[in-house]
C-alpha cells in the first residue's frame, strides 16, 4: 500500500511560501472561499462545542460563584459561536443560517478541535481543558484582530475582550488547584497528562491554514506555539505541575474526523431541530 | 412563592417584653430592621428559615431548567436559557448573603438543605419533560414567584428587602422570556401547540400550590404578617395569580385545565378549583416525581466539589504565608 501524504503539517507558513506567494489581500478566489468557510467553521465549532460542554456544569458546580462563572464563560462562547457561524453562513452563500450550521450538520462536517469535545471529567479537568484552550484562543484572536478580512477582525476584537478574562480566570484556577492540596495536585496533573496530546492538535496546520495564512486572513497555527508556551508554561510551573514530555498530537478534529464523544453531544444538542424539522422556536 | 410553610416563632402580644413591644412598634411604622439591631429571637429564626428556603429554591430551581440547556433548540434560546439559569444562581447568592447577616453561614444552610432539615419550593420536584416546559416554567413559576416577591420588596428586614428588589428586576425578564417561548409554541406547528398545552396541563396546579395551603390551614401566617416578613395571605396571592394568568392563557389560545374556572362578577375575580393538597403534602414529604433527583443532584455537586473547595482554601493559606512580611 502506498504511503498516503499526511494532510497535517506542523508548519503551514513553510507551505504557504512554497505556494508561490499567491496570497496578498485581493478578493479570494472560489477555492479559497471554501477554505475561508472551513476556517470560520473551525472558529465557530470550537466555541460551540466548548460552550456546550461548559454549560453542562450549570447547576452542578462545586461552589455557587464557580457555577456562575462557568455559565458566564459558556454564554460568551455561545455568543461567539453565533458570530462566527453567522459569518460562515454568509461566506458560504447558500442561504443557511448560523442555527442551520449548528443544528443541522452531522459529525463529519464539524471542524472543532478534539480537545473541546472531551468529556468534562471533574471540575479540575474542565478547568485544565479551558486553560489550555484559552491560552491558544487568546493568541489566535489577538492575531485575528489584524486579519485582512475586516469582519474577522471585528469578531476577533469583540471576542478577545471576553477571552482575556477567561484566560485570566482559568490560569488563576489552575495555579490554585495545582498548588492546593495533594489530592488537587494529583487531579490536575492527571488532567494535564490526559489532555496534553489533544491540546497539541491546536498547532497542526493543514491546507486550509496555508490558504488562510497566505491570504492574510488568519495566522499559521504553528506560529502560535511559542506565544502559547510563553503563556502556559509559567502557569503550569507556578501550579507545581510537570509538563508532559510527549510531542504526540491527536489529530483529525479540524478536518472532521472526531472522537466518539461528539456524536452524543450532537444527538443531545440537535434533538429538537431533528425531531421537529422546520419548526420555529 | 419560593418559601412555603415557613414555621414562625412569635410571642403573643400580652407576653411581649418592653423590647419586643418597641420592636413591633418599629415594624408597624414601616422602619427597616438592619443586621446589627436588636430583634426577637423568633423573628431572626423565622427569617433564617424563610430566606434560607428561598435561597435553596433558587439553586434547586436551576435544575429543572438546567435540564434543557444542552437541548435548547437555537443558539439564541440557548443563550437566553443559560443567562436565566445563571441569574437563578445569582439570586441564590444574594439570598445566602442576606441570610448570613442573621448569623448563619452559607455552608450551614447548605448542610441543612442536604440533610433534608430545610426545604425548597415544592414546584421544583416536578419534571421538565418538553421544551414547552421552559416556556411554562418562566411564565407560570416565575410569574407566581413574582407575585410573592414584589410585595416582599417592602419586607421589614433590610437586607432581605434589598435582595428582593434586585431579584424582582430580573424575574420580570424571566417571566417575559417564558411567555415569549409559549407564544412561539402556541403559534407554531400542531406538535408545538400540543406541547404548549401539555405543559400548561402539567404545571397549572403545581403553580397554584406554590402559594402554600389555604389561609385557614396556614398556621404560621399571622405572626409572619405582623412582622412584615410575609405581606399577603396565601389565598390573596393565589387569587391574584389566577386573575392575571387566565387572560394570558386565553391570549395564547390555550385552555386552563380547570372545568370549573369561571369569572365571578361579584368578587371581580375568577372562581377556580383548588389543587390537590394531598399531592402537595406528599411532594413536601419527599414523594414528588423528582425529589430524589433534585436533592441528589445538589448533594452530589457539593460532595464532588469538596476537593475543589479544600484546594482553594489550602492555596489561599499557602499564598498568605508566602507573602513577605511588610517592612516596618
Amino acid at each position: 500500500m502506498p504511503s498516503l501524504p499526511d494532510i497535517m503539517t506542523p508548519n503551514a507558513e513553510e507551505l504557504a511560501k512554497q505556494d508561490g506567494g499567491k496570497g496578498g489581500h485581493a478578493p479570494l478566489p472560489d477555492a479559497d472561499q471554501d477554505a475561508f468557510f472551513e476556517f470560520l467553521l473551525r472558529m465557530g465549532d470550537n466555541a460551540l462545542i466548548l460552550g456546550h460542554r461548559n454549560s453542562e456544569w450549570c447547576g452542578h458546580g462545586p461552589q455557587l460563584e464557580e457555577d456562575i462563572a462557568m455559565s458566564n464563560i459558556a454564554l460568551d462562547l455561545i455568543g461567539q459561536t453565533a458570530l462566527w457561524l453567522g459569518l460562515a453562513a454568509e461566506v458560504e452563500g447558500k442561504g443557511r443560517s448560523a442555527d442551520d450550521l449548528a443544528y443541522l450538520r452531522d459529525v463529519w462536517d464539524f471542524r472543532n478541535l478534539l480537545l473541546v469535545e472531551r468529556p468534562n471529567g471533574d471540575f479540575g479537568a474542565t478547568l485544565m481543558r479551558q486553560f489550555l484552550f484559552d491560552a491558544f484562543h487568546f493568541h489566535l484572536l489577538q492575531a485575528l484582530t489584524g486579519s485582512a478580512d475586516p469582519r474577522v477582525a471585528e469578531i476577533a476584537a469583540k471576542s478577545l475582550k471576553e477571552v482575556s478574562y477567561h484566560l485570566e480566570r482559568s490560569a488563576e484556577q489552575v495555579i490554585a488547584l495545582g498548588d492546593g492540596t495533594e489530592e488537587s495536585r494529583k487531579r490536575m496533573q492527571a488532567a494535564l497528562d490526559d489532555q496534553w496530546s489533544y491540546a497539541l492538535e491546536m498547532f497542526l496546520g493543514d491546507a486550509t491554514d496555508v490558504t488562510m495564512a497566505a491570504s492574510g486572513i488568519a495566522p499559521d497555527p504553528a506560529g502560535l506555539r511559542q506565544a502559547w508556551d510563553d503563556t502556559v508554561l509559567p502557569v503550569l510551573a507556578e501550579a507545581t505541575l510537570d509538563v508532559p514530555d510527549s510531542t504526540f498530537a491527536h489529530k483529525g478534529g479540524k478536518q472532521g474526523t472526531h472522537t466518539e464523544h461528539l456524536g452524543y453531544i450532537l444527538a443531545e444538542m440537535q434533538f429538537l431541530q431533528r425531531a421537529y424539522p422546520g419548526a420555529e422556536w | 412563592m419560593y418559601a412555603q410553610l415557613v414555621k414562625s416563632e412569635g410571642t403573643s402580644r400580652e407576653d411581649m417584653s418592653p423590647e419586643e413591644i418597641a420592636f413591633q412598634g418599629r415594624i408597624d411604622r414601616n422602619e427597616k430592621i438592619e443586621p446589627k439591631e436588636w430583634m426577637p429571637e423568633g423573628y431572626r429564626k423565622t427569617l433564617i428559615r424563610q430566606i434560607g428556603q428561598h435561597a435553596h429554591s433558587e439553586i434547586v430551581g436551576q435544575l429543572p431548567e438546567g435540564n434543557w440547556i444542552t437541548r435548547a433548540p437555537t443558539l439564541e434560546r440557548k443563550q437566553i436559557l443559560l443567562a436565566k439559569v445563571q441569574d437563578e444562581a445569582g439570586h441564590g447568592l444574594y439570598l445566602y448573603c442576606a441570610a448570613e447577616t442573621l448569623g448563619v453561614s452559607r455552608d450551614e444552610l447548605l448542610e441543612r438543605l442536604h440533610s433534608g432539615d430545610m426545604k425548597y419550593s415544592s414546584i421544583f420536584n416536578y419534571p421538565t419533560l418538553t421544551w414547552a416546559d421552559m416556556g411554562a416554567v418562566g411564565w407560570l413559576v416565575d410569574g407566581a414567584a413574582i407575585m410573592n416577591q414584589v410585595p416582599l420588596q417592602r419586607t421589614s428586614y433590610g437586607p432581605y428587602s434589598r435582595a428582593m428588589i434586585r431579584i424582582c428586576k430580573e424575574e420580570s425578564f424571566h417571566q417575559r422570556q417564558g411567555y415569549a417561548i409559549m407564544m412561539k409554541m402556541a403559534n407554531g406547528t400542531p406538535a408545538q401547540k400540543k406541547m404548549a398545552q401539555d405543559a400548561l396541563n402539567r404545571l397549572w396546579y403545581p403553580s397554584l400550590m406554590m402559594f402554600g395551603p389555604s389561609d385557614k390551614d396556614s398556621v404560621h401566617s399571622a405572626q409572619s404578617m405582623a412582622w412584615k416578613i410575609k405581606m399577603n395571605t396565601n389565598d390573596e396571592l393565589r387569587q391574584k395569580f389566577v386573575d392575571q394568568t387566565v387572560p394570558q392563557a386565553e391570549y395564547l389560545g390555550l385552555t386552563v385545565p380547570d372545568p370549573d374556572l369561571k369569572w365571578n362578577e361579584e368578587k371581580g375575580g375568577y372562581d377556580f378549583s383548588e389543587p390537590d393538597w394531598d399531592e402537595f403534602y406528599q411532594v413536601l414529604k419527599g414523594n414528588g416525581p423528582c425529589n430524589k433527583e433534585r436533592l441528589g443532584a445538589r448533594v452530589k455537586a457539593w460532595e464532588d466539589g469538596a476537593w475543589y473547595r479544600d484546594a482553594m482554601v489550602a492555596h489561599a493559606k499557602k499564598k498568605a504565608s508566602r507573602r513577605p512580611v511588610a517592612a516596618e
